[in-house]
């Protein structure tokens, strides 16, 4: 009843159409796409840290989360972490210390990297982990939001989010908080 | 009976240091935003873009919306109509039944805000989390929103401090904001892990790809729905935008707008619902399409409430976000609340000096200041000005329309300014307020040229 009342009050009031225009893709004024993205990343809470082969990622996890309920959907990484949390519930992983994902690729401009259901494995495991880890070749990124989107083009996905640093509030008297309901931090692997 | 927003302000304002403080924040984030958008050099070129993307989609939004419903319905999400506030809160509380649920989280909606989801549901006997830091301290306070991006920006840490000590148990005299911000994470992670359903609020719909995309910050939304079995989305209709390929356009005006970030941590682009999930899209109309028949402000439904207009307005900076007695508040909210009632709000568009930085700031290229002076007409000649405004200019009108009146009036304020000030310079005068009255002229142009040239 009401959609079509809706439509029929829209089709009435709206005004004479206008075209679409064109989206310009205004180029890459960076000449350093890598370092771009890691100065903004770094701004916004986030660390780059730039390694050569999966053995460097392996190191600092060890390093950096001992102790940690570690959880990955990346095969190079598998031995590290528990194989059965894909199947579980996902209330399951609120103990999870660090989530290691893929990314499919960075954004030089704001810092985000654009991940999708396929490399989460569940959609609550980037937000509910303690602590995040992205996975993203230094070869894949992207100037602007207007080439992510070019990238990721008529994709079919469940679920996909870009995902910008640590999750965070400034809502008590504009200080910034890392940790608000999800990761306290986050850390992007840029491998070569 | 709602105080007018002049009332409001005057009582805002008798805390002198508190009102100088939320004017300074407020600036301070303006101040943020010029530093993101004067980092993109093809900034007004993506706000032409933004507001001809919007153009476009108010010129066909039945055909888009359609397009998107069918999009959505492959996708497995279930679409709802709702014509009015009343009609989306019963569609709400009918999902909640059928689930058998009296418990739920939401994250930021300012549509259910202007519906007034809440406090229905809660003489429905269910309980609302609101879990966005922001608005879960306003709702502990008993309060709306006082912006509709910063919604507890009127607040002071020590005052938070106090009110989760009594509610969340935190130390007495604890205002440490890292502290106070852990102490309510630990509270709603909780709340993410028991309900079963939850509300967002959605940025973005895209009518070719029946998706949905929802910004935060602090990763509420995706907790709440990637958690819980059901998820419900509320959107106004003017939402949808056409293509995915738009979003590469509006998620880089958004945050730099907004708060000057380069964009929110988490623009989340939800498809479909995951495996075993239910999800839900409610389609609101409440006076959006009789906006849409309004020619001179159709414009303010391209707005993505980012907030810029609010953070840059005098009038709002220095008065407050709930003296607009509105979900939404400042400049934009001044436009968008007489459409939904003329006689509550009629007070809002004359809450404003029509400067236009608003319009200046406004990533879609509202034109929020023409606007506001739009609507004094319409409401001027549909007799719902303020009473003393309309007599003034009443009085105003039959001087200024009559020579002999005008030039003997114009005698007797310089008469009264010079021999009587007191009977100007009073309480009486609100012009007075905050300002000396000009030193009066020995006499008038007409009276000079008279003596000199006549």
């Amino acid at each position: 009843m009401s959609r079509e009342k809706i439509l029929a009050a829209v089709a009435k009031n709206k005004p004479t159409s206008t075209p679409l225009p064109q989206i310009q893709n205004f180029g890459n004024q960076y000449a350093d796409l890598a370092e771009q993205f890691r100065s903004v990343l770094t701004t916004i809470g986030g660390e780059v840290v730039r390694v050569k082969d999966w053995e460097e990622i392996r190191t600092y996890i060890q390093t950096h989360f001992v102790g940690f309920r570690i959880i990955t959907t990346i095969s190079e990484l598998s031995d590290m972490a528990q194989n059965s949390w894909l199947q579980s519930d996902p209330h399951s992983l609120n103990n999870v210390g660090l989530a290691v994902l893929q990314g499919q690729f960075a954004v030089a401009e704001n810092g985000s990297m654009w991940v999708t259901e396929a490399e989460m494995g569940q959609r609550a495991a980037p937000f509910i982990a303690e602590s995040l880890a992205l996975v993203v070749k230094s070869s894949e990124i992207v100037p602007k939001m207007h080439d992510a989107y070019a990238r990721i083009g008529s994709a079919d996905y469940g679920f996909g989010a870009f995902i910008a640093g640590p999750s965070k509030t400034a809502d008590i008297e504009q200080s910034l908080v890392l940790g608000a309901h999800g990761p306290k931090s986050m850390v992007a692997f840029l491998i070569d | 009976m709602t105080i007018n927003h002049a009332t409001a302000a005057e009582k805002f304002n008798k805390d002198f240091d508190r009102t100088t403080w939320h004017d300074e924040t407020l600036w301070w984030v303006r101040q943020k935003r010029d530093r993101a958008a004067f980092s993109i050099p093809e900034w007004e070129k993506l706000r032409d873009t933004a507001s001809q993307i919007k153009h476009n989609v108010l010129s066909n939004l039945d055909t888009y919306l359609v397009e998107f419903e069918k999009n959505a319905q492959k996708n497995g999400i279930t679409v709802h109509w709702a014509a009015d506030a009343h009609e989306h809160n019963e569609i709400i509380l009918s999902i909640l039944k059928k689930q058998g649920v009296t418990q739920i989280v939401k994250s930021k909606s300012m549509l259910t805000e202007e519906c007034h989801l809440n406090p229905y549901l809660a003489e429905n006997g269910v309980e609302v989390v609101d879990t966005d830091l922001g608005e879960r301290i306003v709702q502990l306070a008993d309060e709306p929103p006082s912006h509709i991006v910063l919604p507890c920006i009127h607040w002071k840490k020590e005052e938070i401090g106090v009110l989760f000590h009594k509610h969340l148990g935190t130390p007495e005299g604890c205002a440490d904001p890292t502290l106070l911000t852990h102490a309510a994470r630990e509270n709603l992670r909780e709340k993410f892990l028991t309900r079963r359903v939850a509300i967002t609020g959605v940025n973005f719909a895209v009518a070719e790809t029946g998706e949905f995309v929802v910004c935060t910050n602090e990763g509420n939304a995706d907790m709440g729905a990637h958690l819980a079995d059901v998820h419900i989305a509320c959107m106004g209709i003017e939402k949808i935008i056409p293509q995915r390929a738009h979003l590469g356009v509006f998620l880089r005006l958004l945050a730099r707008s907004a708060t000057g970030q380069p964009i929110t941590t988490y623009s989340s682009h939800f498809a479909k619902p995951r495996a075993g999930q239910e999800m839900h899209l409610v389609l609101v109309d409440n006076g959006r399409t009789t906006q849409l028949g309004r020619e001179e402000f159709r414009n303010s439904l391209k707005c993505i409430r980012c907030g810029a207009c609010m953070n840059t307005c005098p009038v709002y900076r220095r008065s407050g976000g709930h003296s607009y007695h509105n979900a939404v508040a400042g400049p934009i909210g001044s436009i968008l609340a007489p459409n939904l009632d003329m006689t509550k709000n009629a007070d809002l568009p004359f809450a404003s000096t029509l400067c236009g930085s608003c319009s200046n700031v406004c990533p879609v290229k509202i034109n929020i200041h023409e606007q506001l002076y739009e609507w004094r007409q319409v409401l001027t000649k549909s007799g719902h000005s303020p009473t003393a405004k309309t007599l003034g200019m009443k009085a105003m009108a039959a001087v200024l329309s009559n020579p002999s009146v005008y030039r003997l009036s114009g005698k007797m304020g310089r008469l009264a300014l010079a021999n009587v000030p007191f009977v100007v310079n009073n309480s009486l005068n609100p012009w007075y307020k905050q300002r000396e009255m000009p030193e009066p002229p020995k006499e008038s142009f007409g009276e000079w040229y008279k003596k000199n040239r006549g």
